[in-house]
């Protein structure tokens, strides 16, 4: 077909003809049609539906500010630290824009974690769902990445123990655990040379990756249609022209909401970089205000309060907590051959694996299998939409004593968090270690729970009150 | 168009040979690019061995010393914390050294002091577990996150890790095995050398 443009007449406004210009050479008014002014959402969301766009503007900050940041700062084991504090005191508003920066991570993860919960409460992870929940699983791997990076660049004594604990980790894997800890730092300890490595996969690598994966998330949630509280499909009742009857065009309609929640975002967000950067200690570690001394570790290090639930299933897995763990697995394997529906063949291949699990919990140590238990407290999270198999998405619909699990799980995960943050003791490690089985409980427990009880009538349309 | 389906298989086979031909290439590069994240020749080179001078070193007082970026401590025992060695032998999970996991402990160091000369120590001072650097801990009794009956030793402040006097740690502890011990040898009776021993360079 010939290339064609519109004939607009002589006296139509420039705009107009500009845009007449556009279309047909790049999908201007489509993109905005597709995803914008003609994307219908359903018209019952709520205040949880704020966070994914919240999350969206924290991003937008962390790379402006980061490539603020970047042109003062080096990436020199030598100069690093007093490079920062130059960005402090000298460069004209640059304690701002640090503030800002640092802020802004400890922002996205409360927004992320928000966004999440949001998730689990209205099944949005459910069938059709399940690649939208994925690439948020890696968007959120992705997110850790890039706060651990970053952590080390201050070169304080927080930065520089946190990441020497961090990649030690990795030389827990059983025979190539050593090599591959010295290959991620290039040194034989945290150096300039692991600096500056992470110092290009914060500005560059990862970021790459997550703006990629974050278009890939939209993208999937476009073509499948948002979730909303009801957890009711709002494409299976549409009008004559396939217009979901519940939907409403994202804009004007979510655009004019999630400006005001970016207002009252930003409100709060001024008062923590203006009244309390460091939040007790909490967003900045008092430890990290002091350069890096490789040869003295400070007297309590904790990593940062969003990575501490996972660091406290890390630490709750000592040499006597491997009987119980091996104990749980076999608990549940026998659970899987005693309650469930699997072909034959998938309990025996359960079965295998459970027995590869306890025989390797005895041989590997506990610190092998704390770090394995932490790479699977995160990992689990993919799993949710198979192992999730309620007949209703959202909690609305669900049998009541299902709150009590969810605000379980809640509890356990907030005190893993706040154990993170403090020095073990053995009452303290006993916790969180009845935390840890209540956090795995929740997950692997979930094709039993979730469809056991008593569920309510899903309506046939969303529950919205006009005002 | 009765062409269509038919294939060529002199370009086929040319079509596989290029993808081979590249995507060996391909893989050659991503060495090359994973080879950089190896320690540099000159973080190899700084990992040199170190000399010490001890003569200054008092009883009961401790000296550090980086070598490969790591922290040696050189602690000089006195009588009452060799003794204390004694009464550790049954709290530790490793008394004689035997485990070979993390590191092997020199042939000198394989006893329960685990140094050549008794009152000489000199381990590594980063923990077993994940690399923090324990705080000493000598006065012996009880005193915050230690147990009463303790003997004098080290703390991990990280995840609560103790070693005795002779690095040994303690049952149940996160660290999986005993504070390294570096191979070293004296050059004298006030000289350490560390990183070498009559063996050769570590």
């Amino acid at each position: 077909m010939a290339f064609q443009e519109k004939k607009l007449p002589a006296d139509a406004p420039l705009a107009d003809k500009a845009l007449n210009w556009i279309d047909p050479r790049f999908p201007l008014s489509a993109t905005w049609k597709a995803h914008v002014s003609e994307y219908y959402a359903p018209k019952n969301f709520n205040f949880w539906y704020a966070f994914g766009s919240l999350a969206l503007l924290v991003l937008v900050i962390q790379i402006v500010t980061g490539i603020f940041l970047v042109m003062h700062y080096k990436p020199d084991a030598n100069l690093a630290f007093a490079s920062v504090e130059y960005i402090m005191r000298d460069v004209p508003w640059g304690w701002l824009v640090r503030y800002m920066h640092s802020t802004g991570a400890s922002a996205f993860f409360i927004v992320v974690y928000l966004h999440m919960l949001r998730g689990l409460l209205y099944g949005s992870y459910r069938k059709p769902r399940e690649l939208v929940w994925l690439f948020g699983v890696a968007i959120f791997l992705c997110l850790m990445g890039e706060a651990f990076f970053g952590y080390l660049l201050p070169w304080g004594q927080m930065s520089y123990w946190g990441a020497q604990v961090i990649v030690n980790l990795f030389g827990a894997i059983p025979f190539i655990g050593p090599d591959l800890s010295l290959w991620i730092r290039g040194d034989y300890v945290v150096s300039d040379a692991t600096l500056n490595r992470f110092f290009s996969f914060h500005v560059i690598a990862i970021p790459l990756i997550l703006i990629g994966l974050v278009v890939a998330h939209i993208v999937a949630l476009h073509e499948v249609g948002s979730n909303n509280p009801d957890g009711i499909e709002i494409k299976e009742k549409t009008d004559d022209k396939g217009i979901p009857l519940d939907g409403i065009p994202f804009h004007p309609y979510y655009t004019v909401h999630d400006v005001m929640a970016a207002a009252v975002f930003l409100i709060v967000f001024s008062a923590v970089v203006f009244f309390g950067p460091e939040m007790g200690g909490y967003f900045l570690e008092y430890n990290n205000f002091i350069p890096a001394d490789p040869l003295k570790t400070p007297p309590h290090i904790a990593p940062v309060w969003y990575f501490t639930p996972f660091y406290s299933i890390l630490r709750a897995t000592t040499s006597d907590f491997m009987y119980w763990l091996m104990a749980g697995v076999a608990a549940y394997v026998a659970l899987i051959f005693v309650r469930s529906k699997l072909r034959g063949t998938t309990k025996m291949v359960a079965g295998i694996i459970g027995l590869v699990v306890i025989v390797g919990m005895l041989v590997f140590d506990a610190k092998f299998w704390g770090v394995v238990l932490m790479g699977v407290s995160v990992m689990i999270l993919a799993l949710l939409p198979w192992l999730d198999s309620a007949p209703a998405k959202s909690i609305r619909y669900r049998p009541n004593w299902h709150k009590y699990i969810y605000l379980l799980f809640g509890i356990a995960f907030l005190v893993l968090g706040y154990l993170g943050t403090l020095p073990p003791t053995d009452g303290r490690t006993l916790v969180a270690q009845v935390c840890t089985f209540i956090y795995f409980g929740f997950f692997l427990l979930m094709p039993w729970w979730s469809r056991s009880g008593t569920f309510k009538p899903v309506p046939e349309r969303v529950t919205y009150h006009p005002h | 168009m009765s062409n269509e389906k038919q294939v060529d298989p002199g370009r086929r086979g040319l079509l596989v040979a290029t993808c081979a031909a590249g995507g060996v290439a391909g893989l050659a590069t991503a060495g090359a690019f994973v080879s950089t994240f190896q320690p540099s020749e000159r973080a190899k080179a700084a990992g040199a061995p170190v000399e010490v001078d001890i003569s200054d070193l008092a009883a009961g007082t401790m000296k550090t010393v980086e070598w490969r970026g790591k922290p040696v401590w050189i602690l000089k025992r006195t009588p009452e914390m060799l003794a204390s060695l004694k009464k550790t032998d049954s709290e530790v999970a490793d008394p004689n050294s035997d485990r070979t996991q993390f590191a092997v402990t020199p042939e000198y160091a394989h006893n329960e002091y685990r140094s050549i000369k008794p009152e000489i120590l000199v381990v590594i001072g980063i923990c077993s577990h994940l690399g923090c650097s324990p705080t000493s801990k000598f006065q012996p009794g009880a005193q915050p996150s230690l147990p009463d009956d303790w003997q004098g030793g080290f703390l991990c402040p990280c995840h609560g890790s103790t070693f005795d006097l002779a690095g040994r740690v303690f049952k149940n502890k996160p660290a999986p095995d005993n504070l390294e011990v570096p191979r070293y040898m004296f050059e004298g009776d006030n000289k350490l050398v560390i990183g070498k021993d009559e063996k050769g360079e570590a």
